[in-house]
């Protein structure tokens, strides 16, 4: 026998999941556009639908265009399944409904993006889920936070939009030290730059829309078991470890192994909820996910290139990219993200408001909209657009200031991309040299 | 299910349904390092359609107690002793890989207890290599991957997992971490040092099924050969693209199959051509 090896991750992203189509030898991914699926017979309908075998029923609960995307994802990621989802926030609140009840408590990192950050402050509370915010550079607050009653710690690796670098060792460790499974927002990262469940995280989802699909054409997510953490040692989970009545009574630890999270998402989740993913979204996103590698690593160059130029201008005051040495977390970005920290970073234009104003307006490449990890290059203000729910203190801990300015570098030419910059920020000083001294 | 076997807790899955000794037992006996759950569906589909099932889970694997067990015969012993401790006179025994050996030498040693078997995976003798016992010896996660990686078939490292979204390989390898330490070699150095099956299945005396996945790497279908020839009442069936985890791989044509050999759902036993490939 020759040394145990697996398919690597470039392999994965073109093939993990699909067999040529059984009935045509369509080699791409067929989209399954149908609501159901016939049966074979009547015991096969019986037994699909008492979990005695596998398959598709309904294409709100699983669909074979959607999963080939979870498998994989599942497979990038180093997990054991997946389910797809409407969008990112639907797979964020499906994690949470899937194992945290009415009167638990999350311990979340106070830099997320803007709509995960208004779910868990202002609209779990309403149904009795509660979450303190700390500071993701300090993985003893998250300790500090932790309650009897909390079920869930939350991260995101890249901080949106600040890109604080949450240490995944040290907050899994603490997480697990308290039975508590860590949940992380992957989006800016993809398993391409970071894969969560190696550092000890439990769930990841992301938010396909972005790197994943890559094109910026379909919305949609993906929630990851890692299958690591131990329900039932842990005793906080009972929807995992006691029988379900609306489910044949079923314990999913017992019947599902590893799998029990997972499983329980999609036949408790996906049925109840419903925020399914269409195949044809899975299609769009699938055809993102086979050249995820090869466009990463491209975003990332261009991003550092970039980043370089925008660190010696003369009108910017300040660049928050990881890699930089001025960045907080630089040191461990170095050993977590060694491939790079993404294409998603901010930076802060001289004369405020007014120039930054003049600066998004003057831009002619990168497009002014509420998206990230398109493969065209984009830009935002966050203070106006994605975290304008937020007041001026929470703003303050995310890291956003009024003159922030948020880009997405894309797979352009690079030197296009500075020339863009470039051009833009003359005009947004000269907006500044032309405004009364107050 | 628990019960009290040797003094120790003992777990069965039962399907969801209650186990009664009674009425048509089977049993599900697990391969080396692994637990009842490989078992899910096969064990759920017979437990509602009549049969009386226990997926159980031998001593040191999933929720039972106690310390794994160093031969193939004294986990045949046992599986007997727990059918004891369940009431269970008689049973149908199915067995994946080790459990497949298990199954065989219940059968052997206790041909009064056991009404047919059904062996998933199986060769015999069952050698394993000495890197594999090695890295299993030194608790090193090497040994996990071998299992695995060489354990799936070459479709099954692609994927399209007949249970929606699930990544048989990742499955894989989180469910061989669960085990403690120093199982999985004592389970494999179980299998390695079974010298005797061709001895056993000469003996057996009831129906015998037998499952193999073409691509087996673990058990390749040539290394079967030998068993087979010994068979006086066996039904083979070689299953086209599949490894040795046939279960996780083509959980549905292992199902259909079980209900071939054992009977339909309605408790009848219908025919299945020996060496039929099923695509």
């Amino acid at each position: 026998m020759a040394s145990p090896d697996y398919h690597r991750f470039d392999t994965l992203s073109l093939h993990a999941g699909q067999q040529p189509d059984s009935a045509t030898g369509a080699r791409a991914t067929p989209i399954y556009q149908t609501t159901s699926f016939v049966f074979r017979d009547t015991d096969t309908a019986a037994a699909l639908f008492n979990a005695e075998r596998a398959g598709h029923v309904y294409s709100r609960i699983s669909n074979p265009t959607n999963a080939v995307l979870e498998e994989r994802i599942s497979a990038l990621e180093g997990g054991v399944g997946a389910i797809c989802t409407a969008s990112g926030q639907a797979a964020m609140h499906l994690a949470i409904a899937t194992i945290v009840d009415a009167g638990s408590h999350i311990v979340a990192s106070r830099s997320l993006y803007g709509g995960s950050h208004n779910l868990l402050a202002y609209t779990m509370p309403r149904f009795g889920i509660e979450t303190t915010f700390v500071d993701p550079r300090d993985p003893d607050a998250f300790k500090a936070a932790i309650r009897p009653e909390t079920r869930l710690v939350f991260g995101e690796i890249l901080g949106n939009p600040g890109l604080d670098v949450l240490n995944v060792d040290a907050v899994s460790k603490i997480a697990h030290a308290e039975g508590l499974p860590l949940l992380i927002d992957s989006t800016f990262t993809t398993p391409y730059l970071c894969r969560p469940f190696d550092h000890g995280a439990d769930l990841v989802f992301h938010s396909a829309t972005k790197f994943l699909g890559g094109h910026g054409v379909a919305i949609g997510g993906i929630l990851v078991d890692s299958g690591q953490f131990d329900w039932e040692a842990s005793g906080k989970f009972p929807t995992l470890t006691e029988p379900y009545p609306g489910f044949h009574n079923m314990d999913f630890v017992e019947e599902y192994g590893p799998a029990a999270f997972i499983m329980r998402a999609r036949k408790e989740g996906a049925r109840d909820f419903g925020a399914c993913m269409s195949p044809t979204t899975a299609f769009h996103i699938l055809q993102g996910v086979e050249t995820l590698p090869l466009r990463m690593q491209r975003h990332v160059d261009n991003t550092r290139k970039v980043v370089a130029f925008l660190d010696a201008h003369e009108a910017v005051d300040w660049v928050g990219y990881p890699e930089l040495p001025s960045h907080a977390c630089h040191e461990i970005a170095k050993t977590l993200l060694p491939r790079g920290c993404g294409a998603v970073f901010s930076f802060g234009l001289k004369g405020g408001r007014p120039a930054g104003r003049k600066f998004i307006e003057t831009v002619r490449i990168f497009s002014h909209l509420a998206n990230v990890g398109d493969a065209k290059s984009l830009v935002i203000h966050p203070a106006s657009t994605t975290h304008h729910r937020m007041d001026a203190k929470a703003l303050e801990a995310a890291g956003i200031s009024e003159g922030t300015i948020r880009l997405s570098i894309g797979l352009e030419d690079p030197d296009d991309l500075i020339n863009d910059l470039n051009q833009a920020i003359k005009a947004s000083q000269r907006v500044r040299a032309s405004e009364p001294a107050s | 299910m628990k019960l009290l076997v040797d003094g120790f807790d003992a777990y069965a899955y039962t399907g969801a349904k209650e186990f009664d000794g009674t009425r048509d037992p089977l049993i599900f006996v697990h391969g080396g390092g692994l637990d009842h759950t490989v078992w899910l569906l096969q064990s759920r589909y017979f437990a509602h359609h009549g049969r009386s099932v226990m997926a159980l889970d031998l001593p040191a694997h999933g929720k039972s107690a106690g310390e794994p067990l160093a031969s193939i015969p004294d986990m045949a012993d046992w599986v007997v002793r727990l059918m004891d401790a369940a009431g269970a006179r008689t049973a149908t025994l199915v067995g994946h890989s080790m459990g497949a050996l298990v199954v065989l030498e219940a059968a052997a040693r206790h041909p009064d207890r056991i009404e047919c078997i059904v062996t998933i995976g199986i060769s015999v003798p069952m050698p394993v290599t000495d890197a594999l016992l090695s890295a299993a010896e030194a608790n090193q996660h090497d040994a996990f991957d071998m299992v695995n990686a060489w354990g799936h078939g070459s479709r099954a490292h692609v994927g399209g997992n007949q249970a929606p979204g699930m990544w048989m390989i990742g499955s894989g390898v989180r469910l061989l971490e669960k085990s403690g330490p120093g199982v999985l070699h004592a389970d494999l150095r179980a299998c390695n040092d079974y010298r005797h099956g061709l001895e056993s299945s000469a003996a057996l005396e009831c129906p015998v099924h037998v499952i193999l996945g073409r691509d087996d790497r673990m058990s390749p279908v040539k290394a079967a050969q030998p068993f087979l020839g010994t068979l006086a009442d066996g039904h083979v069936t070689i299953i086209e693209n599949c490894g040795h985890m046939i279960m996780a791989e083509r959980p549905g044509e292992v199902l259909d199959l079980l209900i071939a050999a054992l009977g339909s759902p309605m408790g009848s036993p219908v025919g299945n051509p020996a060496g039929t490939p099923q695509s």
